[in-house]
């Protein structure tokens, strides 16, 4: 048996896919030296021209891995900061998103972008604790976040092998976490949710971290409320027929989820339940507030994200109020 | 205006003194990474300081700048009071930006500073914007855009610089090349030159020693003088180093990226030793005295300010007060 943290995993991942398939190689700012932590070591086992250091060129070397896809390649992008998809949203969403369909199908564009420390790290202020994922979702990108160490590395492995491209957010909150794994590390298929935990009263919906906060909040109340969590681990493509074979035993939903509140994931998750999905009660969504951008002062920045109190008092009262 | 912003950095005196300001605020302010009293920790400026001084030092208060992730030095230089700066960098309602913002965003735009930016040369086409504004409201202000040797591969400067000679915009352009970009060297990272790349675009440019004061303020008087006669813009490479790692955090990670002996020989050219070599040791002494009273002011200062309140985490997410819906309803 043996401890694997998450940023442990995401290296493994690397490692593997590099090993397995030549034509994958890995590139971003700092990798060489693993300062982020996924890269760390690849350069010395898989040399430069599989593990490369960029410029902080980020549109021009985004658009370079999609060329190289094009030409036959796999990259995988390890971005320094969410903020930086922002930067490269023309390449990610305008290009590598749309080749496929534009060429009527002639190539698709295997990329994958992984942003190790997405979300709020501790004292990073503005421009560095955004959490996009939605967006992404939204722009109809393969959107993947992991919650545990085994889903890191087997979520990445299928990014990497995954024929479109793929964006994978590990949450900063995350990366420290450790799992006692004594199992073979094995690929997990995008588009598949997880139960990790099964029960009758409530369904909560948890992305990324918040994984953790929702079984935390289901163990608190084990007794009183059986609370089932459902983790999506892809947001695009989404595990619809899991969360309504979850609706099926529960008939309540509540959602939690670290970005925005207006037309993020959490929105579409609680929508598509109430057009498609049997619910007794209204459901309820815990996010970020509409259009939050993360203050510097810590306590400023928790307030602004959803945490495990709200969750509790959101279970709560989904069971106590059905519909009027 | 504070007074001591305005014209202190005229004498060599006034300029050793705000070298030493900075260097101490940064010393203080690694202790209070250290202590916990600042989260997140920060991108310590100790050794670039010559820049920092020697660019503010040719400016007048109404000029602007737009500063970087490695910003304190920019943001003391230009006249911010040391006591609201710490107070931001340690999240506290009396910072610069009301704990909003901290080290990556320190802003006073009472004082031209239109903030550090977290984005790698995000600050230089804001730049261009200032000028421009500038110009067509008839003003003689020039604008300043402070950014490191990784900024020289981000496009958006690049295209900053051509709108800048294009439209012959008073603004001043300032590489502070330290070597590296975190842990990439200049060398293996920089096709041609900084300098060839601005002349590229028909900007005038030169290198200037970065660890020299002096010289830099020497370079900018020149650059700010034509371009407030509506010579266009300028830019300056100065070639600097950073004596600490790219971020506190750095020192946890035990990265080897640069030599000792490298270190050690940029050390030896410490723009605050050779400023002060230039001062009667009497002087010297009692401005450290000074600078001293005056950090220990900002420290306390800091300390004692409150901690904002969480009830108004959205406050200020809209100029006009739009209050959005919450988050973490329940
Ligand atoms: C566009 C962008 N890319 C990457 C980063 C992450 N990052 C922050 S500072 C830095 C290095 C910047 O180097 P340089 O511009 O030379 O300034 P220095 O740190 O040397 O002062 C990097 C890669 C970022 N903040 N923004």
């Amino acid at each position: 048996m043996s401890k694997l943290s998450y940023t442990k995993a995401l290296n493994r991942a690397l490692g593997d896919a590099l090993a397995e398939d030549p034509a994958v190689f890995v590139l971003g700012e700092d990798i060489g030296a693993g300062l982020a932590g996924p890269t760390l070591g690849l350069l010395d086992r898989f040399g430069p021209g599989r593990v490369v250091d960029t410029p902080l060129s980020e549109q021009a070397f985004t658009g370079m891995a999609v060329g190289a896809a094009l030409a036959g390649r796999r990259p995988v992008i390890e971005f320094q900061i969410p903020a930086l998809l922002f930067l490269v949203f023309e390449q990610l969403v305008n290009q590598a998103h749309k080749f496929s369909l534009m060429t009527g199908g002639q190539t698709g564009v295997p990329l994958t972008c992984l942003v190790p420390g997405s979300g709020s790290r501790d004292g990073w202020a503005g421009q560095h604790s955004d959490h996009p994922y939605s967006l992404f979702a939204h722009a109809g990108v393969k959107t993947v976040v992991p919650a545990t160490p085994t889903d890191a590395y087997g979520l990445l492995l299928s990014a990497v092998r995954d024929p479109d491209p793929v964006v994978v957010f590990a949450p900063a909150a995350l990366l420290g976490v450790r799992e006692n794994v004594t199992w073979e590390l094995a690929p997990v298929p995008l588009g598949s949710a997880r139960v990790h935990r099964t029960g009758t009263d409530v369904t909560v919906v948890a992305v990324g971290h918040l994984v953790h906060e929702a079984l935390a909040v289901a163990e608190e109340l084990a007794g009183e409320i059986s609370v089932e969590v459902l983790d999506p681990r892809t947001l695009h493509p989404f595990d619809w027929a899991a969360l309504a074979a979850s609706l099926e035993r529960t008939g309540r939903l509540v959602v939690i989820d670290d970005s925005n509140r207006s037309c993020g994931i959490g929105a579409e998750i609680l929508a598509t339940a109430a057009e498609e999905m049997r619910l007794i009660a209204p459901p309820r969504r815990i996010t970020r507030p509409d259009g939050a951008v993360l203050p510097f002062a810590l306590g400023l920045d928790r307030a602004l994200q959803p945490g495990r109190d709200q969750l509790l008092h959101a279970v709560r009262s989904v069971v106590k109020n059905p519909w009027r | 205006m504070t007074d001591r912003q305005l014209g202190s950095l005229e004498s060599l005196e006034g300029r050793y003194r705000m070298l030493r300001l900075i260097r101490g605020f940064e010393q203080l302010a690694l202790g209070l990474v250290k202590s916990g009293a600042i989260t997140g920790g920060i991108h310590p400026y100790i050794g670039q300081e010559a820049v920092a001084v020697g660019v503010c030092a040719a400016l007048r208060p109404q000029d602007r700048i737009t500063s970087t992730h490695r910003g304190h030095g920019h943001v003391l230089a230009k006249g911010a009071d040391p006591g609201r700066l710490l107070a931001e960098l340690c999240g506290r309602v009396d910072g610069l930006n009301q704990g909003r913002g901290g080290s990556m965003h320190a802003a006073d735009l009472s004082l031209g500073i239109l903030g550090a930016n977290g984005i790698v040369g995000a600050g230089a086409p804001i730049a261009v914007g200032a000028a421009w504004a500038a110009r067509q409201a008839g003003e003689d202000r020039v604008a300043v855009s402070f950014f490191g040797d990784g900024a020289l591969n981000q496009g958006v400067l690049l295209e900053s610089l051509n709108l800048a000679a294009m439209w012959q915009l008073p603004v001043l352009f300032v590489c502070e090349n330290n070597g590296y970009a975190t842990t990439l060297p200049a060398a293996t990272a920089v096709a041609g030159s900084g300098t060839g790349r601005a002349a590229g675009f028909g900007i005038p440019a030169v290198e200037v020693d970065g660890m020299d004061t002096e010289a830099v303020r020497e370079a900018t008087a020149l650059a700010v003088r034509r371009a407030r006669e509506g010579g266009g813009p300028a830019f300056l490479e100065c070639r600097t180093y950073r004596f600490e790692g790219h971020h506190t955090m750095e020192r946890r990670m035990k990265l080897r990226y640069r030599s000792p002996e490298e270190i050690e020989q940029w050390r030896a050219r410490d723009p605050l030793e050779r400023a002060a070599a230039a001062l009667d040791g009497g002087r010297r002494a009692a401005i450290d005295t000074e600078v001293e009273a005056e950090l220990a002011e900002a420290e306390r200062f800091a300390l004692a300010s409150g901690h904002p309140d969480p009830a108004g985490a959205c406050d200020h997410l809209y100029a006009d007060g739009l209050r959005p819906r919450a988050g973490a309803v329940a």
